[in-house]
């Protein structure tokens, strides 16, 4: 493998129902943030799919120089063999550098098969991209190799992190968390290079039959989108109760979300679910209220800009990580606390 | 029906997760258990069994110690453990895991591979798709109901996405990854506790693997290297009040939310 034949950041265009989902734009984001500091500064964008070429300008828009399309009835709905067989086509035809994918459920599966089939490493559920040095201080007798993809995440639940090179192989890939970088402002009436290319499919032992599609009605928000977040845990007491939460997210244009233990429980929805096995968010303002703050829950949720704690545990590790803790009972102070934003904000009207 | 099941046997992180006085993570004080998404796994191949009377083997990579995780799924009902390890392999990636895994699964016959998701140290859930490419077999991942045909030597398979679920056939031999929300695995029982201990755990080294280069094993063959780690930094305090009344709670709170201009 020549290492040098290897050029530009690519993006894996996650869509759905031809939509695309907001990783691909967050990616893109990344991505261009990245080709900054390489010497080839173009982006790429990779859209597997049926029908789906029109989804190209908003892929531009949002940052990308160049979009490589493949287009074929096989690419209908995810199936990990022939999306693999795709994207492992663009990578051996057009030779990224790097390659990010979302760490979502369909990037999960479509990246390490993929990484497999080109005999690359694979970084998963990245937290945050870097171009630096590896090793990162030069040691005598190894070579210092620069411009180098370095991916950090999170492991054992959170509790450790570790950054990550793959210096002899490539492209160097990556599997991002959604919800954590940043999407560019929208270029209006951006255009793209766009490349067609069709490696060819043919059903093998590894295809895969969808008998049925069921999609589980999402009536619940977006909590990664929210700005505000009003996030109640097990010290909220029953499903009821997230009344005064809801009440709360209302008087600040909030939405609600939670932490494992409400799941659990079966008070809420797993949609609605902050940390390690739920989404990752960083709103301006995340209010944790009755959460106790399971190392678990705070890695999801611990870059958010503004934390403010309400627990009636004086000791309880959300307190490490709040810039603002109340020890207090939620019943009593959350009610009063709607009551006064209420006033307040009538009063600037 | 001949099943194999991937398992590893990770540090408990659920609770218990213990700290030395400097603030680095304590792994030896920590329990060392049979990863949750691997137990479903093992769990969905045992009701299999019941149901179709197959042959289940557990496989394992690791140091010898592992050794725990087989015989606790002997004590569940497993017919057969492996234990792969060997000085070698250490340092392993998943790329380098995945190649070893599948180096030693060609040895044994099989209708159906499941591994777990994920592991709860690395939480990467790479292996297990790894593990497909390398054996050149369909892989469902997030299963979260698994169903087999075996005239028509089919599985199908919940396969679970953020909005939606398919159900998802393929063909015989395939690999299945399962999520810990497949079932509730079934408790040892003490008959089979009582028989871990008699059966047999196959040990296997780096000669035993089939068709795997050595570039492809241990730390040598890991594309991947970590250029740093270390326990998470926590976050610097905040502030944190104890008020007296709840009206000066709110009166807390409504001034750090007019500061930083929320409201």
């Amino acid at each position: 493998m020549s290492l040098e034949e290897y050029k530009g950041v690519f993006i894996f265009a996650q869509q759905v129902d031809n939509e695309l989902s907001s990783i691909a734009l967050e990616l893109l984001g990344k991505a261009k943030n990245l080709a900054e500091d390489l010497d080839e500064k173009k982006v790429t964008a990779v859209l597997l799919g049926s029908g789906v070429k029109g989804l190209s300008d908003k892929l531009a828009e949002y940052g990308a120089d160049r979009v490589i399309v493949v287009d074929d009835p096989a690419l209908k709905d995810y199936r990990t063999e022939p999306y693999t067989h795709a994207l492992a086509s663009v990578i051996n035809e057009f030779k990224p550098e790097i390659l990010l994918v979302g760490a979502t459920a369909i990037g999960r599966d479509l990246g390490p098969r993929v990484s497999s089939r080109v005999h690359t490493g694979l970084t998963a559920d990245c937290t945050s991209l870097d171009i630096g040095d590896f090793p990162l201080n030069a040691v005598p007798g190894q070579e210092q190799k620069h411009k180098q993809l370095l991916m950090t995440r999170p492991a054992f639940g959170g509790n450790t992190i570790a950054t990550i090179a793959c210096p002899d192989f490539r492209p160097q890939m990556a599997t991002v968390r959604p919800g954590v970088m940043q999407k560019i402002d929208p270029i209006k009436g951006a255009k793209a290079e766009i490349v067609e290319f069709n490696p060819g499919f043919e059903e093998n032992n590894c295809y895969t039959e969808i008998l049925k599609i069921v999609k589980e009605a999402s009536s619940v928000a977006d909590i990664q989108g929210a700005k505000i977040l009003v996030s109640g845990g097990r010290g909220v007491g029953s499903a009821e109760n997230f009344k005064l939460l809801d009440d709360l997210a209302e008087a600040l244009g909030g939405t609600v979300s939670c932490s494992r233990a409400v799941v659990d429980s079966g008070w809420k929805p797993k949609d609605l679910q902050v940390g390690q096995t739920g989404k990752t968010v960083r709103p301006a303002l995340y209010f944790a209220i009755g959460i106790s703050g399971a190392i678990q829950h705070v890695a999801g949720m611990e870059e958010s800009d503004i934390i403010i704690a309400i627990n009636k545990d004086e000791n309880a590790p959300i307190f490490d990580v709040a810039d603002y803790g109340v020890v207090g009972d939620l019943n009593k102070i959350v009610p009063a606390l709607t009551k006064k934003i209420k006033e307040s904000l009538a009063a600037k009207k | 029906m001949k099943i194999v099941v991937c398992i590893k046997q990770v540090p408990d992180t659920k609770g218990g997760v213990k700290f030395k006085p400097d603030g680095t993570l304590d792994r030896g004080a920590m329990l060392a258990i049979m990863n949750p998404d691997d137990k479903a796994g093992l769990e969905a191949a045992l009701r299999l069994k019941d149901q179709y009377g197959a042959e289940v083997t557990v496989l394992t990579m690791g140091l010898p110690k592992a050794d725990a995780v087989l015989r606790e799924a002997f004590a569940m009902g497993a017919d057969k453990a492996i234990l792969v390890t060997d000085r070698v392999l250490g340092g392993a990636d998943t790329w380098a895991t995945s190649s070893t895994i599948a180096g030693a699964i060609r040895n044994l016959e099989y209708d159906l591979i499941i591994t777990g998701r994920q592991a709860i140290d690395g939480d990467t859930a790479q292996v297990g798709p790894q593990i497909s490419e390398h054996l050149n077999l369909p892989v469902i991942s997030y299963a979260e109901e698994i169903k087999v045909d075996e005239k028509a030597k089919t599985v199908e398979v919940k396969r679970q996405f953020e909005d939606r679920y398919h159900i998802v056939k393929a063909k015989m031999p395939c690999l299945v990854t399962a999520l810990s929300e497949l079932n509730e695995p079934r408790y040892m029982t003490p008959g089979g506790i009582f028989d871990a201990f008699e059966k047999e755990v196959t040990v296997w080294g780096r000669n035993d693997l089939k068709d795997v280069d050595d570039s492809n094993l241990g730390l040598k063959g890991s594309p991947t290297q970590i250029a740093k780690a270390s326990d998470k930094v926590k976050k610097g305090q905040g502030e944190k009040v104890a008020p007296d009344s709840v009206d000066e709670a709110v009166d807390y709170i409504v001034g750090k939310l007019t500061e930083k201009h929320v409201i």
